[in-house]
């Protein structure tokens, strides 16, 4: 197992070089840049602006630039915004408990109706439920996030007032965040109602951000277990007369897991990118809103500081997914 | 049982709450910090210096009009180079978290807000940055030469050149007025940094927290100046899609809201919660030919053409009908604005009539499509393709073409740029100089001035108006500029915007701010 571990950890390594390459090269590569998007209509003077490219760092070579940016990131500095003139990390781990605490949310909410949803659909192949499951995660994976979400709002906060329409709390509790996960927090300060008040926030955006990936893994549950159903070994378990519940929970979904896993890990990936179009919709402050003002206002450090900063974090939760199958499945690591 | 006492405690909490009067604006976006000379967003100023800080001068709300802030009053010598201000006494800084002042404020914190943006070796001026853009923008380290405290209740600001705007100038977010002694406490305790992020100032609402993309919340400033403000708590509720901050503003979870969906403008008129406010934008959209290139170089070939161009229909597609046809290069909230000039009204016929007299046989142009959307144009792209149909009817063929923002304002300087370019400007503060001057003045070819156009008729009468102090010579001036800029018709000018402000009925004595702003001090709650 320690050996699989290092063989993973190693291939971590050029990967992270790779991104740290990518992530400073994307926004230069981009037309436009800081100074004139700052000046605006006004414009700026020649002198005023090789001033501001002094200040800024800009007046360097890129391969300068690029080395700079790399010698602070071993010191763990990400270098500071040229908007707020704060730094990339604070920036980035001001916002990121909230992203995770929604993520985490719509990803539970997607598994623990997928997953059933996609078992029951494969055991009951070709019933009603079958097709009904079906037709609503095709209908869920082809949702546009934005109009889905305006569309929960309208329903679900506008006419039928159960949800509030957007934030993260009613403005009625105000406490010093502690952990930055607002369920935590509330908890914490011990006001009355501000925990409920923190939920019924969270309800509708989970919501949206889990829906494509509830109905990814809706249907490949569905489809791994029909293929692991109509395996040999289910067949002889079947003929043991085992109970279907144990046919089906132990012996079918236990290996029909192992794709299903690699398909929720795929789906942080698709999370981050929901998230951006999510927070936006729901004023939810985290880093999906941060990174689309900062690759607007082209914010060099806090574009490429934030896109490292997700980069590593799908690489190590990739590379959870990775030692997850070793525990699901002991030959991987042996293989490994 | 369990239940009831949870609903109790929040009724309990609520009831506690409601006595204080909370009013919640469903802002845009974040600040980008708290310090208004070196953080310029529109954004930004909302959250800083309209609620936080006060200046010398100041405009009064809902108008262009300049009233005295911290200065009761000023005194300009006759040659114009020679400002004395007079500053208000007893008035009171924020007590905040961080600091509890113990002085008033004085001319102290007058010296130190400019010096730290005017000179180079002030212990603060690279705090955060250095890029004080509005400051440099603005010509001021050209303007001023020395800024003096004549005593603790004296400032005297001594001029390069006169600039009859000057006092407009000051009036400005950039020149919001700080605290000495909290600089100097926080530089003591070496947490020069926190200070454009923790702010004190002397205006209606002092910073209580702020969570970043999430909200914002001020408490009254109970030692204001001018009187506390009617609403107890103000919060900022950062939700920057206009649909959702409508629906926010329909279930009560916000009073008022900017930037409405134009789509959204007809339910709000209808809508009975809410009070659907609107004022003409301090913007003009236009069209900049290059005065430079021919035959554009010709008054008649681009007098010509604006009458070619539909106003009106573009008023309804692009604007929605949020938008007002406008036919001077300043809109009509600004004074001096010459109700007397006539437009090159549309007419086709007339049109290519003139461009035929011209000699102008089988034309082709550039129209530039800027690919942003802007207050005094919400679609540009729409805009040029009504444009390319009306000229096509004149037999003018038009290309149109875009590029990325940055580069579009950098290229469309260009004094050898090929075609017609779409822009626009905001107004700073509701000076016609700011308007003329810096758009259509000789200075500005190469830069700023997009029609290349250097007429001397025009650069004498504003340059005039930029020495003269006596406002009545001044609107002559800028009346008679008008007439010469519709003579010459170095832009078609396309449109003021409408600003839209909804918000809801139980709100009282909120003002729109020609210059896009939101302050909530006069604002109450029924």
């Amino acid at each position: 197992m320690f050996r699989f571990l290092l063989t993973k950890l190693a291939m971590i390594i050029p990967t992270f070089i790779g991104v740290t390459i990518a992530s400073f090269a994307f926004i230069r590569l981009l037309p436009g840049d800081p100074i004139l998007l700052m000046a605006g209509e006004r414009g700026v003077t020649p002198e005023r602006r090789e001033e501001l490219e002094a200040i800024m760092g800009f007046d360097r070579p890129l391969w300068e630039q690029y080395l700079g940016f790399l010698g602070d990131l071993l010191q763990g500095d990400l270098g500071v915004s040229i908007v707020t003139k704060q730094p990339v990390l604070e920036e980035f781990l001001g916002r990121f408990p909230a992203t995770v605490e929604l993520s985490v949310i719509a990803i539970i909410f997607a598994v623990a109706i997928g997953l059933p949803a996609g078992v029951i659909a494969a055991v009951r192949r070709g019933s009603i439920f079958d097709h009904t499951v079906m037709g609503c995660s095709l209908t869920g994976y082809s949702m546009p996030i934005f109009w889905w979400g305006l569309l929960l709002i309208i329903l679900f906060s506008g006419i039928l007032e159960w949800t509030p329409v957007s934030g993260r709390i009613s403005f009625l509790y105000f406490f010093e965040p502690v952990t930055g996960f607002m369920l935590i927090d509330s908890l914490l300060s011990g006001q009355s109602g501000a925990f409920k008040s923190a939920v019924s926030h969270l309800i509708l955006p989970a919501v949206v951000l889990g829906t494509i990936p509830l109905a990814v893994i809706a249907r490949q549950t569905r489809s791994s277990m029909l293929e692991v159903l109509s395996e040999d070994y289910v067949r002889t378990a079947r003929a043991k007369g085992l109970p279907p519940i144990r046919v089906v929970g132990v012996h079918a979904l236990r290996n029909a897991l192992i794709t299903v896993v690699t398909v929720i890990g795929l789906q942080v990936g698709v999370l981050l990118a929901g998230a951006i179009l999510t927070e936006t919709i729901f004023a939810w402050p985290g880093i999906g809103k941060w990174m689309i003002d900062s690759i607007s206002r082209r914010d060099y450090p806090s574009v490429q500081g934030g896109l490292l900063m997700i980069a590593s974090i799908v690489m190590i939760v990739n590379l959870l997914v990775d030692l997850t199958y070793g525990l699901i499945n002991p030959a991987i690591r042996h293989e490994g | 049982m369990k239940a009831r006492l949870v609903a109790a405690a929040a009724i309990a909490l609520f009831a506690t709450t409601a006595q204080a009067k909370t009013l919640i604006f469903c802002s845009e976006g974040s600040p980008e910090g708290f310090t208004p000379s070196l953080y310029t967003a529109g954004t930004t100023f909302d959250a800083s210096s309209r609620q936080i800080y006060n200046r010398l001068a100041e405009f009064e709300i809902g108008t262009t009009k300049i009233i005295p802030g911290l200065a009761e009053s000023w005194d300009v010598s006759s040659d114009g180079l020679v400002y004395t201000f007079n500053l208000r006494k007893g008035v009171k800084f924020h007590s905040t978290k961080n600091f509890t002042p113990s002085r008033d404020f004085n001319a102290d914190d007058v010296l130190f807000s400019f010096e730290r943006q005017f000179s180079k070796s002030h212990p603060y001026h690279m705090v955060s940055g250095g890029a004080y853009e509005y400051f440099n923008g603005m010509s001021m380290p050209d303007l001023i030469k020395k800024i003096e405290k004549v005593d603790d209740f004296t400032v005297r600001f001594t001029l390069n050149r006169p600039e009859a705007p000057m006092i407009a100038n000051l009036a400005m977010d950039f020149a919001s007025i700080h605290s000495a002694e909290y600089a100097e406490k926080m530089a003591t305790a070496g947490t020069m940094d926190d200070f454009d992020q923790n702010p004190v100032g002397t205006g209606p609402f002092k910073l209580v927290a702020y969570q970043k993309d999430a909200f914002i919340r001020y408490q009254a400033h109970p030692e204001y100046f001018r009187g506390k403000a009617a609403i107890d708590d103000l919060v900022f509720a950062i939700t920057p899609d206009a649909s959702v901050r409508y629906q926010k503003l329909k279930a009560g979870e916000c009073h008022v809201m900017p930037y409405p969906n134009p789509a959204d403008i007809e339910a709000m008129r209808t809508d009975p919660k809410v009070n659907l406010l609107s004022q003409e934008g301090l913007n003009v959209g236009y069209l900049a030919y290059n005065a430079k290139m021919a035959p554009f170089d010709n008054p008649k070939v681009r007098k010509a053409l604006n009458m070619a161009i539909n106003k009106e229909a573009i008023i309804d597609a692009v604007f929605q009908g949020a938008g007002k046809v406008a036919k001077n290069p300043i809109p009509p909230t600004i004074w001096s604005y010459n109700e007397a000039t006539k437009d090159d009204g549309y007419d086709p016929a007339a049109s290519r009539a003139a461009l035929d007299a011209e000699g102008v046989k089988g034309l082709k142009m550039k129209i530039w499509a800027m690919p942003v959307q802007r207050p005094y144009n919400p679609n540009a792209r729409r805009m040029a393709e009504l444009i390319q149909a009306d000229f096509a009817k004149v037999g003018v063929e038009a290309e149109i073409v875009s590029y990325e923002w940055g580069e579009y304002l950098k290229r469309s300087k260009a004094t050898d740029r090929d075609g017609a370019v779409l822009l626009g400007w905001t107004g700073d503060n509701g000076d016609p100089d700011n308007f003329l001057a810096v758009l259509l003045g000789c200075d500005g070819v190469g830069g700023s001035n997009r029609a290349q156009w250097c007429h001397k008729p025009f650069e004498d009468l504003i340059q005039k108006a930029k020495v003269v102090s006596d406002p009545a010579e001044r609107t002559r001036l800028y009346e008679q500029a008008q007439i010469e800029f519709k003579k010459q018709a170095p832009w078609a000018t396309i449109a003021h915007s409408v600003v839209f402000k909804p918000i809801r009925k139980e709100v009282t004595g909120f003002k729109i701010d020609p210059f896009g702003g939101h302050s909530f001090y006069g604002v109450d709650l029924k």
